[in-house]
């Protein structure tokens, strides 16, 4: 072991930074979706769909921007902005049009709403954005690189991956959890999520509740795209990807648990990133084998709740 | 509604073989409608439990890939299916022992978790299943008799045919039975079940069993209709469909699953004829209205057309 | 074959499905339109090669309209969206062929669909034309009597950039690749570590990484290939992921430490623009480069780019220069075809048999689909640059390799075949061009 580590030590450490900027990406879309879920019990597998639509309104909107001679330091900021917009914009819409209409079906059908949704926007960011790759970096780019000694070697990481991302990832976590602990709005989420039956017999508006849930988590999981879009060209087709991941995420982490989601989302990063050093092969199934591993020690995921059994 | 029910189903047999006479194209899809309409059935055994499987595709992959492997060994297509049946059943108890702890969104995401890891695994082991390419299926001889192409494809629309009607009396008979009231009975409050002595893991794992079967032979349908098999049959939107089909069939009879089927094969196909690059909207649009406004689905209408008509 | 006929003739029930060409021996009439069922991806990540061929199959067949068709017949595509699958894909080619009537169908872009589907060219009767992918697998494992490629293949398209490299670099001593996890990465890199191995033994690999398909961030690839600096880094992946890989290598400057080799990259210069690095391998699968120095039919050549350029303001990439391949090869075929029976209309068994052997022109040179039904394409390979007549790189030092020198003899499976090559192949193969 000593010796594996002796051989190894330093890819390690390579692999830990890199896990480190993709857990940072995992968190910001699957926290959202585990906040939509424990509040208003649905599994929003149109998150994907919000996520990709961040993705490419960032991109456009700084395109656009840059056109208009943004300088470059602004294009971090914008890049929050749009999402903002857009889960401003789509939240809103989704919940009060359509959501709203089945808050007490099954959970089948809920879950089907959003699958239709999913389908449905698939096809909308095709007919807007077309099907060629689209990129603008310039957020990556204007931060630079640092060059991290490797041995008697150095390798040079973009600033962006390394800081920008888990810098977002942590403030969204902080931020999250002191909002959900010392702001009165944020209690009553917590409170919902909790007992939904009790918060609403003790007065609690549930409806404002959900709207304003679900159009946060909408600007977390644009906002998870929108980081994304100055490293990566958006195809059709990234937001399947990611949703099935976050639901590993939160299945993994426990209902509606933000720091839950924060440990998983770090250990799905980081088990991602070493496997890709030690079993390459392994790299897609890792988030699953950690997900059914959990699941076995810990049935109500890692941080979960376990229910009262009702008779 | 529950005594039109066998005569409805001969009216739709009936609908579907004269189609299938017209044009020979059709009597594919046709095909493909009622193997899923067979796997189908096992999500409404689960549905009648409150379990919504997100994973089911799992099966219908591994009913495909036995056809794939033995076809070119075994060379009977009916020894074939009782094997896709009885390895998908296997596979169901394993991976049932594990999944049945659960219930609702675990169960949901735990199904589609392990959908995910078998369809890395087809995708990953490529110098076995050939990756994304597939593996292509050959004619194979029906119970002993080598058959030309036509009557072949004749044979899998009967051999299909046939086992939607003992599958549909079976699970009928099954439904009915206390095995079958007890799954309801773990949607409403499963505790009363146990203090009245019924093992509820028992009864979902015996369902669970009996609905891997179902997408096994399913699977086993499919590809030797398609005559190709690849790992997209378990990609986790595979999965979304059957629940889809589920949905839109409505959950009330054994009929639902091949109404629901058959329109979704028949919608999709028509629409992607017709608008090739927005069938996706399509569908996902049909299935919003139908959750909107048929929740019954669409045995569900047919239940009240046909009750009016008593009135 | 006509008993068979003759008993889908009963199954069928009715003669409205039946098509005219199966009943042997009976005079074809001429028809009102031909008609193309064309396979190809119009949702998922591969619609970036779909739409585009798609826009030149549609330009294609205004132009030939306008100029009266093909032997006098109109020509109407019906296209088809390979995206959701393949069990879907094969009920489309047969509602193409039982329900629309198609005359010929130009089959797919993913070398899944095409394996699947061009078995069915001998089921259905119906010429099928590989208009674009590059599995080596079709014609090398079964006979197809209707089936045809009219361009490369996997095996050329990886050949020629290894010759390539080891013309101009013959000192390398290590090599990592990157490619995406499904069967054309899989298949590439074993053409072309087969290859690299006869060629020139002892190059050590030293990272194997296929990542997911769609994959959106390299970040861990990259780092660990920035750790062991390779001396080439091999890589056929394409689209978004390609355009996603080099944008994230070069901003951390991995091209410094080694040199790409990329066979696919020609349809992700125009999006990458100034952001691909010069200097690094790249290939289009063809000859049909945006600058190719000396085109056979220069007015053809430039007619189809600007004509394609005015109407979609971008360049063709190459999945429309295979996409007109097939419509040139089918004009050719048909037109040698309705010759061959003095103006009368060909049955599809007498316009299958047209194309065996049939050498077709494009504008950048000519195609001779072989006796097994596999096309000759040259390949022209060359370094990245740019110059001031595009805003996106392409190629300099190019050097052109024939098709027939640079495919598996017929017969022959290309994994064997490449084992058989020796390292006098290296000098003889390829000229400078331009």
């Amino acid at each position: 072991m000593a010796e594996w580590f002796q051989d190894n030590g330093l890819l390690l450490g390579l692999a830990l930074l890199d896990g480190l900027s993709s857990a940072g990406l995992i968190f910001l879309v699957a926290v959202g979706l585990n906040l939509v879920f424990g509040v208003l019990r649905i599994v929003n597998v149109a998150h994907g769909s919000l996520y990709a639509i961040g993705a490419y309104s960032a991109a456009s909107i700084g395109i656009f921007l840059a056109g208009l001679g943004l300088p470059a330091w602004a294009s971090i900021p914008t890049l929050v902005l749009s999402a903002a917009l857009v889960g401003a914009i789509l939240g809103p819409l989704i919940e009060r049009f359509i959501l709203r209409r089945i808050y007490g079906g099954e959970e089948v059908v809920q879950l089907l709403v959003t699958f239709a949704l999913f389908m449905i926007l698939e096809d909308v960011q095709k007919l807007i954005w077309g099907v060629q790759p689209i990129h603008h970096d310039v957020a990556l780019r204007a931060l630079g690189t640092i060059d991290v000694p490797f041995g008697t070697d150095f390798i040079p990481f973009t600033n962006y991956q390394l800081f920008v991302l888990p810098t977002f990832a942590i403030v969204t976590l902080v931020g999250l959890a002191l909002f959900l602990r010392r702001t009165l709005t944020g209690r009553v989420i917590v409170a919902v999520t909790t007992d939904r039956e009790a918060a609403t017999a003790m007065g609690i508006d549930a409806a404002r509740i959900f709207l304003l849930t679900f159009t946060f988590g909408a600007m977390l999981a644009a906002l998870g795209g929108a980081l994304l879009s100055p490293t990566a060209a958006l195809v059709p087709g990234i937001g399947a990807q990611t949703i099935v991941l976050s639901f590993a995420v939160v299945a993994t982490a426990g209902l509606g648990q933000i720091e839950g989601a924060a440990l998983t989302s770090l250990m799905m990063g980081l088990g991602r990133s070493i496997a890709v050093y030690f079993a390459p092969e392994f790299e897609v199934v890792v988030p699953y084998i950690i997900m059914v591993a959990v699941l076995l020690v810990r049935p109500q995921g890692l941080f979960g709740v376990i229910e009262t059994r009702r008779v | 509604m529950k005594r039109y029910e066998p005569f409805l189903a001969l009216v739709l047999a009936g609908g579907l073989i004269a189609a299938a006479i017209a044009a020979p194209w059709l009597r594919f899809v046709l095909t493909i409608a009622l193997a899923k309409g067979i796997a189908v059935m096992g999500i409404l055994l689960l549905l009648r439990a409150g379990q919504v499987s997100f994973g089911h595709a799992l099966y219908i992959g591994f009913g495909a890939y036995v056809v794939a492997f033995f076809a070119p060994v075994a060379g009977d297509g009916v020894l074939i299916i009782a094997a896709s049946a009885a390895g998908a059943g296997l596979l169901g108890l394993v991976v049932g022992l594990f999944v049945t702890r659960y219930r609702q969104i675990f169960f949901g995401m735990l199904n589609l978790a392990m959908c995910m890891v078998f369809y890395s695994l087809l995708e990953k082991l490529y110098h076995i299943t050939h990756g994304t390419d597939g593996i292509r299926v050959e004619i194979m001889p029906i119970a002993g008799q080598v058959l030309d192409r036509v009557s072949y494809e004749w044979t899998v629309f009967g051999i299909a045919m046939g086992l939607a009607f003992v599958v549909g009396f079976i699970i009928r008979l099954y439904l009915a039975s206390p095995m079958g009231e007890a799954l309801a009975g773990i949607k409403t409050r499963e505790t009363r079940l146990e203090f009245m002595g019924v093992p509820a893991r028992g009864i979902l794992l015996a369902a669970y069993v009996a609905s891997a079967m179902l997408g096994g032979i399913g699977g086993a349908l499919i590809a030797m209709t398609s005559r190709h098999v690849t790992p997209l049959l378990s990609y986790w939107t595979a999965s979304g469909e059957l629940v889809f089909i589920a949905i839109l069939g409505g959950p009330g009879g054994v009929l639902g699953p091949f109404l629901g089927a058959a329109t979704y094969e028949l919608v999709r196909v028509y629409a992607a004829a017709s608008f090739a690059d927005a069938w996706q909207m399509i569908l996902g649009l049909v299935l919003l209205l139908v959750i909107l406004f048929a929740p019954g689905g669409l045995w569900g209408l047919a239940s009240r057309l046909v009750g009016e008509r008593r009135r | 074959m006509t008993t068979l006929t003759r008993r889908e003739t009963l199954a069928a029930g009715f003669g409205t499905v039946l098509l005219p060409a199966t009943l042997s021996a009976q005079p074809v009439a001429k028809p009102a339109e031909f008609k193309i069922g064309v396979t190809t991806f119009l949702s998922g990540p591969a619609s970036v090669f779909g739409v585009p061929s798609r826009r030149a199959c549609e330009m294609l067949a205004e132009q030939i309209n306008a100029a009266g068709g093909i032997a006098g017949v109109p020509i109407r595509p019906i296209f088809v969206d390979e995206g959701p699958g393949t069990d879907h894909l094969v009920g489309e080619i047969r509602r193409l062929v039982q329900s629309e009537g198609v005359h010929t169908i130009f089959q797919s872009i993913s070398s899944g669909s095409c394996l699947a589907c061009t078995p069915l060219s001998r089921e259905l009767n119906k010429v099928m034309l590989l208009w674009d992918c590059g599995t080596q697998r079709i014609f090398e494992e079964a006979r197809y009597d209707y089936a045809f490629r009219t361009q490369g293949y996997g095996t050329s398209e990886v050949l020629a950039p290894l010759l390539y490299l080891l013309k101009t670099k013959p000192n390398i001593r290590t090599l990592a690749v990157v490619n995406q996890d499904y069967a054309w990465g899989r298949d590439s890199w074993e053409l072309w570590k087969t290859a690299m191995d006869a060629l020139k033994p002892g190059v050590r690999v030293v990272a194997e990484m296929f990542p997911r398909f769609g994959s959106t961030d390299f970040s861990t690839e990259i780092t660990r290939l920035l750790a062991l600096r390779p001396d080439v880094i091999y890589s056929t992946s394409w689209g978004g992921e390609l355009v996603t890989f080099i944008r994230q290598a070069t901003e951390r400057r991995l091209h410094e430490r080694s040199t790409f080799v990329l066979p696919v990259a020609e349809a992700s210069m125009q999006i990458l623009g100034r952001s691909m690095p010069e200097g690094h391998i790249i290939g289009t699968r063809g000859d049909h480069w945006n600058n190719h120095p000396s085109p056979a039919n220069p007015a053809l050549f430039n007619g189809f780019v600007n004509a394609y350029r005015q109407k979609f303001n971008e360049y063709p990439i190459y999945p429309c220069h295979h996409m007109a391949q097939a419509v040139w090869a089918l004009k050719a075929a048909v037109e040698k075809a309705v010759a061959a029976k003095n103006g009368a209309w060909p049955s599809d068994a007498e316009l299958a048999a047209a194309f065996r052997g049939l050498t077709f022109p494009t504008p950048t040179s000519t195609i001779t689909l072989r006796e097994d039904g596999q096309g000759l394409e040259d390949q022209i390979v060359g370094l990245s640059s740019f110059n001031d007549r595009f805003p996106f790189a392409v190629p300099k030092d190019m050097m052109l390799f024939p098709g027939a020198q640079v495919s598996a003899p017929v017969g022959q499976k290309s994994t064997d075949w490449l084992k058989t090559l020796t390292p006098a192949l290296i000098e003889q193969a390829g000229r400078p061009i331009g």
